[in-house]
Parts: structure tokens; C-alpha cells; sequence
């Protein structure tokens, strides 16, 4: 690959800018050296479980962000990935002598407690790992899929859009709540064991889970990355500045965004997927409006523009909310609020906007790079 | 024995020297007692649990923030005052107790975040927390693994047993069997009509219920409805309770939705003076935002209500009301989250040290007789015995008790023949 000439077009850009290597590379730092080496296990799961929300904002980065699809209801796909894995992980644990003193042994204790006595049909499949793995990805993709379809092509967008994801968000949760045989209700799916044999709750194996993430992670930034560097990608700034003009110039502008509002979701269900296996539980807690809106935060405060930003925003919140709230048990939710306002009114673009215009001027300018304007900034907040 | 540190020396002395006086004819002996120190750190710990020679951790685990604070407040605060009152007598062991709270916010997965910093972090020799079941069962996992120590507060649906847990409120056959015995003899029930909130302790509860009414009182069942948790609007309910006409209403409708419930129920002219109503959702807290105008003359079954006559009720409320203000109120759950402490300090001391597996082994058998309830035993499987009381709402938001079980009730967590 030859050194691109910043006169060329951002056609021919490379895969990634040298600085976003560097932005790239630091994290990785972080995540795999220094967090593990200065952490302590407990620590660590939390930072693993901290991640695993990033996921959600990576997806709403590309969808927000990008496609300018502001989408309320991310909670429901990370839940959804949450869900299906626990369903596995409940199944395993469940076994017929981990249960005798049920009056139906070998189904989740919920079940039992409400009177269930034989497996759901919707439940057996997930008996089976690799099933379980592709459901984690194909399911929400397709609850995505027909969400998106159904709203695009109506050309329902905007704040509608928004409403109508947080609707769906409160559907699910009450589904969830109320269906509880099924779903183990308020309570969630608990006491999660072992994954195919191999026990999840030691500090060896929240360890390997805490890299598995790391990696899958920074595997879901570099996809992003290839998506926001593509053609769909620039498809994608387009339709949120100028929708119109993206139509009339012939594209099929639902698909597309179908396509985001559909990459996000898996995003969102490999976090939750990853969230079940570390912290070993899944509660409607997290499918509902309240979280879901949590999840846009972290984007906010990232910066809604930035890849990275999300990751940084989403570990910045949580570590915010984790220290507060263990210094000031009765006053943490004010500090957190403050630091919600404090972002949204001096720093629009979050993290990621301080950094592009405090940091990255300095680093250019002694770099003497001179770089293209970063990609269209979008009109303030939608 | 830990003398009092600020004392100073004067008073210290005084006591030594009249305890000296008091052994003079155990001679040699005493003496030798009552100078002794506490007992050495290295021997009531030894599985690294956080005790120094003065002091020893104790997790307090509640939502302080969210929905459920106003509920768990009370617990939070009785809990707090029974640990007050340990360390003002000397503490455990000779080590006062140290309490590290940590928020829940009302949040099932920040529970069992804080729950696992308590026990990795902290390394708390016990922890007085949670409040709903599913803030129990989403720690549960981790106390089980860390092996510690949860004293849990609130009365529940039972079906589990946990060695790592013991359970200051009762379980819903305690609660539940005798109150519907007494409403049968003393009001002539027949039918009842069940309505509660959607998740697991009302369903297991009224399940209990049912085949209680069916089966022992050879009475029926007319209605069995379930809202959602924070369910407003229960006029539809309403209309079928005037259509049935069951001698008893049942009812376990918990939180937010009380309030509409019951003002629903008022307005719709049922006159609880005349239609008999059982709850086993509503304490002397609940009826702080219901209104006691609202639910005069509805039973309560509970097994403690703040208007309990008794010496070691009065001195409870006492303190309770000097500690946090004359106007709160005390309700169920904030009598048991009161007795946590206590049957955790009483269990170290048989034991002689604050290991989980010694404090747990201790438990069973252990008598508390100045519980404000009156007197309770812990049984082998993790529960109290206690009593069940029946009680009448006043206007005033107090309750009046008209019925009390005459012996001990044995908690039965997994009930043969219920399930």
C-alpha cells in the first residue's frame, strides 16, 4: 500500500489514519496491558462488564452518529443478546441433579416456581452452544430488520423514530416482566454456572472472558471502521445531512438504513452476550427505556461521531458512576448529572471533541500532516 | 471486652476495680477474665475476613436511590441502629463494628456488582442487605461463591435455602396459613378473590393460599387476578369484586400500586368496615403513602407492627425515634432488618470468631429475647421461627392487632403439599 497524498480524494483514503492507528493502539494498551496489570480480578470484571456497554455505543456511533438514526431502544438488543445466552447458560445449569428438590427437576427454577413442567419448545433449541452463537447474532438482526423495514420505508424518521424504539423498549420489558414462566420475570435469568462445562464464575475464567471481549471489541471497531471508511459509510453522512438528495440521486435510502440500524443491533446483542457471561445474570433491567437512554450517553459524552470516543465515554460513565456512587452512596446520582450537563453544555462532541479540537491540532501541526477537514460535522443536535 | 476508648483512663479504672471487687471471692480467677483482651485477631479470623483488633467490617446493602428507597429506608436505618447499639455495648468479639454502605439504586445488577465489592473489596465478615427477591436472588450467586454472609429482611415467597443467607422476615406459609385459619374461624370465610402484582412472592403466596383454602378450609377461590408492578388503574378488578362478592379479599398488590388500590377500592364505595380485606402486602410504611383514611379497617397479617405491646417494643421504637425522628413509622420489614445484627453477633460469639462456615454452623438453636417481635429462634434451615399477627388499619396509619399466634410459628421454607 503506497503513502495516500492528502490531496487525493477521501476516496482513496487509507483503511485508518495514522492518528486513528495511534487512537487504536492506545487503546488496545490500555485494555490489555495496563488495565489487567494494575487492576485486581474484581476490578477487572467491572471494566469487563464496563466494556461490554461499548459495544452499544459503538453500534449507536454508526447508527447515530452516522446515519443519523437516533434510536432509543438499543437496550432491547443488547437484552435480547443477553437474554438468548443466559437462556443457554440457565438450560446448562439446570441439569436434572442440580434441581432435584424441584417438583419438576431439569428445568430453570423459575419455571418451576410457576408452575411449568416441561421445557418451552422456544427453549430447547438453546441446548445447544453453536445454536445459541448464531442466535445471538441473527435473532436481533432480524428483530432489527423487520423494525427497520417496517419504519423505513414508511420514511419514519427522526423523533418518531426515537418514540417508536423506546415504545418498543417498554413492550419488551413488560413482555419480559409479566411472561415470568417463561422469562423469569423482574428477577431476570440468575445463578448462571458454566459455559459448555467450563465454570464462569472463578477469577481465571472472568479473566479470559475480560480478553475475549478486548478482542471481540476491537474486532467490532475495525469492522465499524470499514464500514464508516466504505462507500456505505459515506452513503450513511450523507442521508443525515441531505436525505433528499441521496434518494433522488437514485439510492434506496431504507435499506441503508436498515443496514446501520441492523449493524448496531448485533453490536449491541455481542455486548449483551458478553455482559451475561461476566457478570452471570440477565434482568429485564436492562432492555428498558431508562437503560437505553443510558446507552445514548455514552455515546454523547464519547462523542456520537467518534468510534473511539464511544468506547472512552462509555468506560468514563461507568467508572463516574462506580466511584461516586461508592463515596457517596446517597448523593452519586447528583454528580453523575452534573456530569451529564457539564458534557452536553461546554463539549457537544463529547470526548471526542475535545480531543479534535484541544489535542489533535498539536499533534498535527508537530506531525505537519496537514489533514482533510474531518468528515462534515452534522447540524447540533438532531 | 473493649472498654470504652474516649473514656479515658478514670472510668476504665473505676470498673476494673469494682469488677475486681465483685470477684474478690473467685479470687484468682477473675481477675484474670476481666483483664483479659479480646480474643487474639489471628484466632477469630482465619479466612482473611477484614477484622483488626479493634475493629470489624460490616456491609450494609440497600437502594438508597430508585423506587425502592422509600422502602428500604427503613431497613437501612434499623439495621444502622441495631449496629449503633452493638458497638455501644462493646461491640463483637471486643471489635466494634466498622459499616460500609453501598447504594443498590433499586437496580437487581448494581446489587450484585456492590454485593461482590463487599465481600473481594471490603471482605465484610457479614452483610445486612437487599430488600425484594430479585435483588436477593441476583446476589445470591455471589455470596455463594465468595461464601459470605447476607442477613435478608423482608418476608418472601421461601423456596430457598441458602447457607450462605438467613432470613429475619418469614417466609409466606408463616405469614400466610395462619392469618387465613384466623379470618376463617373468627369472620366465617368462605370465598376469597386474589390480586396481586405480577412477579414471583405474591404468585407463590397466593398458590400457598389457594390450596390452603381449598384443601384445609374447604373453601373456594372466585377470583385470582395479577397486575404489573406499578399498576394504576384496577377499577375492572373492582367491578368483578362487586359482581363476586367473596367474603375475603386476598391481596398482596405491592409498592406504588397500593395507593392506587386502595383509593380505587374507596371510591368505588367497598367499605372496608364491612367487606373483610387481608393483606400481606401493606405495613405501617405502606400506609404512609396510602393514607390511612384510605385503608381503615383492612387486616394486616405481619408478624411485627410497630403498636406491638411489649417492654422490648417500646424500648425499640424509642430508639428508632430518637435516632431518625419522631415521625417515621416501623414497619415489618424494619423490625427484621433490626434483628440481623443482633443474630449475627450472638452467632459470632458461640462461635468465637467471625469465620462464615464457624458464624453459620453457630446459627441454628440461637434465641433472641429481646428481638422487639418478642422472642425468636433461628431454625436449622436458615429461617426464624416467629409468630403471626393480625392486625386492623387504623385512620391514624397505626395498626391495632387483634389476633396473634399462640405459639412460635416453625418457618417451612419448601411446604409439602403446597407446591
Amino acid at each position: 500500500m503506497t503513502r495516500p497524498n492528502p490531496a487525493q480524494t477521501v476516496n482513496d483514503n487509507p483503511f485508518m489514519k495514522p492518528m486513528e492507528w495511534v487512537s487504536l493502539a492506545l487503546l488496545a494498551a490500555v485494555i490489555f496491558v495496563v488495565l489487567p496489570m494494575l487492576l485486581d480480578a474484581f476490578r477487572l470484571n467491572l471494566v469487563g462488564k464496563y466494556l461490554t456497554y461499548s459495544f452499544v455505543a459503538l453500534g449507536l456511533v454508526i447508527c447515530w452518529g452516522f446515519g443519523g438514526i437516533l434510536s432509543l431502544g438499543q437496550g432491547v438488543f443488547f437484552g435480547l443478546g443477553g437474554y438468548l445466552m443466559a437462556m443457554y447458560l440457565k438450560l446448562e445449569a439446570s441439569s436434572v441433579e442440580n434441581t432435584k428438590i424441584q417438583s419438576t427437576p431439569g428445568i430453570p427454577d423459575f419455571m418451576d416456581w410457576n408452575q411449568i413442567t416441561a421445557l418451552p419448545w422456544f427453549w430447547k433449541p438453546f441446548t445447544s452452544l453453536p445454536f445459541t452463537l448464531i442466535a445471538v447474532i441473527v435473532v436481533p438482526a432480524l428483530f432489527a430488520f423487520v423494525i427497520g423495514t417496517a419504519m423505513f420505508r414508511r420514511r419514519v424518521g427522526g423523533t418518531y423514530f426515537a418514540i417508536i424504539t423506546q415504545a418498543i423498549a417498554a413492550i419488551l420489558t413488560i413482555l419480559i416482566v409479566g411472561q415470568q414462566g417463561y422469562t423469569g420475570g423482574i428477577n431476570g435469568i440468575t445463578d448462571l454456572r458454566t459455559l459448555n462445562g467450563w465454570d464462569i464464575r472463578t477469577d481465571q475464567a472472568h479473566n479470559i472472558l475480560y480478553f475475549v471481549n478486548g478482542a471481540l471489541l476491537v474486532a467490532c471497531i475495525l469492522f465499524a471502521q470499514y464500514v464508516k471508511r466504505s462507500k456505505l459509510g459515506r452513503i450513511l453522512v450523507a442521508m443525515r445531512d441531505k436525505e433528499d438528495r441521496v434518494r433522488f440521486s437514485g439510492y434506496s435510502v431504507a435499506g441503508f438504513k436498515t443496514f446501520a440500524f441492523c449493524l448496531a443491533a448485533v453490536f449491541a446483542a455481542i455486548g449483551g452476550a458478553m455482559f451475561t457471561l461476566q457478570v452471570g445474570f440477565m434482568s429485564p433491567s436492562f432492555v428498558g427505556i431508562v437503560p437505553s437512554i443510558e446507552m445514548v450517553i455514552y455515546a454523547a459524552v464519547g462523542g456520537r461521531l467518534s468510534l473511539f470516543g464511544a468506547v472512552w465515554g462509555t468506560l468514563l460513565v461507568n467508572w463516574a458512576k462506580t466511584t461516586f456512587s461508592e463515596s457517596f452512596p446517597e448523593l452519586w446520582l447528583f454528580g453523575l448529572g452534573g456530569l451529564f450537563i457539564l458534557v452536553v453544555l461546554a463539549f457537544p462532541n463529547g470526548l471526542a471533541g475535545i480531543y479534535r479540537t484541544y489535542v489533535e491540532p498539536r499533534l498535527t501541526r508537530r506531525a505537519k500532516a496537514p489533514e482533510p477537514a474531518p468528515a462534515a460535522l452534522p447540524h447540533a443536535a438532531e | 471486652m473493649a472498654e470504652d476508648q474516649g473514656n479515658g483512663l478514670p472510668s476504665a479504672l473505676r470498673r476494673r476495680l469494682l469488677m475486681g471487687l465483685a470477684g474478690l471471692p473467685a479470687m484468682a480467677l477473675m481477675p484474670r477474665t476481666s483483664f483479659a483482651a479480646a480474643p487474639a485477631t489471628a484466632a477469630v479470623n482465619t479466612t482473611g475476613l477484614a477484622v483488626t483488633d479493634t475493629e470489624v467490617t460490616v456491609g450494609v446493602l440497600h437502594s438508597l436511590t430508585g423506587t425502592m428507597a422509600i422502602s428500604e429506608t427503613g431497613a437501612q436505618q434499623a439495621e444502622k441502629l441495631a449496629i449503633a447499639q452493638i458497638n455501644e455495648a462493646g461491640g463483637v468479639l471486643g471489635r466494634k463494628i466498622k459499616v460500609v454502605q453501598e447504594d443498590g439504586a433499586s437496580d437487581w445488577p448494581t446489587f450484585a456488582e456492590k454485593a461482590k465489592k463487599l465481600l473481594v473489596n471490603d471482605h465484610c465478615a457479614a452483610v445486612m442487605g437487599c430488600w425484594t427477591s430479585a435483588s436477593r436472588k441476583a446476589v445470591l450467586p455471589v455470596f455463594e461463591q465468595y461464601n459470605g454472609l447476607l442477613y435478608y429482611p423482608t418476608f418472601y415467597e421461601g423456596l430457598e435455602q441458602s447457607k450462605n443467607v438467613f432470613y429475619t422476615g418469614q417466609e409466606a406459609t408463616q405469614q400466610i396459613l395462619a392469618s387465613l385459619d384466623w379470618v376463617h374461624k373468627e369472620k366465617g370465610a368462605k370465598s376469597f378473590f386474589f390480586i396481586g402484582s405480577d412477579y414471583i412472592w405474591p404468585r407463590t403466596s397466593n398458590k400457598i393460599a389457594r390450596k390452603h383454602v381449598e384443601n384445609v378450609l374447604k373453601g373456594t377461590v372466585v377470583g385470582e387476578e395479577y397486575f404489573p408492578l406499578g399498576h394504576t388503574q384496577f377499577n375492572s378488578v373492582i367491578n368483578k369484586l362487586k359482581l363476586k362478592k367473596p367474603d375475603v379479599i386476598f391481596t398482596d398488590v405491592v409498592g406504588g400500586s397500593n395507593v392506587a388500590f386502595y383509593k380505587q377500592l374507596k371510591a368505588a364505595g367497598i367499605d372496608l368496615s364491612k367487606q373483610v380485606l387481608l393483606t400481606i402486602s401493606v405495613t405501617e410504611d405502606e400506609i404512609d403513602g396510602i393514607g390511612g383514611e384510605n385503608i381503615a379497617g383492612a387486616y394486616s397479617c405481619m408478624k411485627y407492627f410497630q403498636s406491638l405491646k411489649n417492654p422490648n417494643n417500646e424500648k425499640f421504637v424509642a430508639a428508632f425515634h430518637k435516632m431518625w425522628g419522631e415521625k417515621t413509622v416501623i414497619g415489618d420489614v424494619t423490625q427484621a432488618a433490626y434483628l440481623g445484627p443482633f443474630l449475627w453477633k450472638m452467632a459470632c460469639e458461640k462461635a468465637g470468631s467471625f469465620d462464615v462456615d464457624k458464624v453459620v454452623a453457630a446459627s441454628p438453636g440461637l434465641e433472641f429475647k429481646e428481638a422487639p417481635e418478642g422472642y425468636v429462634r433461628i431454625d436449622p434451615n436458615h429461617h426464624l421461627w416467629s409468630k403471626t399477627r393480625v392486625a386492623k388499619a387504623l385512620p391514624n396509619g397505626q395498626f391495632e392487632v387483634v389476633y396473634e399466634s399462640p405459639e412460635l410459628i416453625k418457618p417451612d421454607p419448601f411446604p409439602k403439599g403446597y407446591q
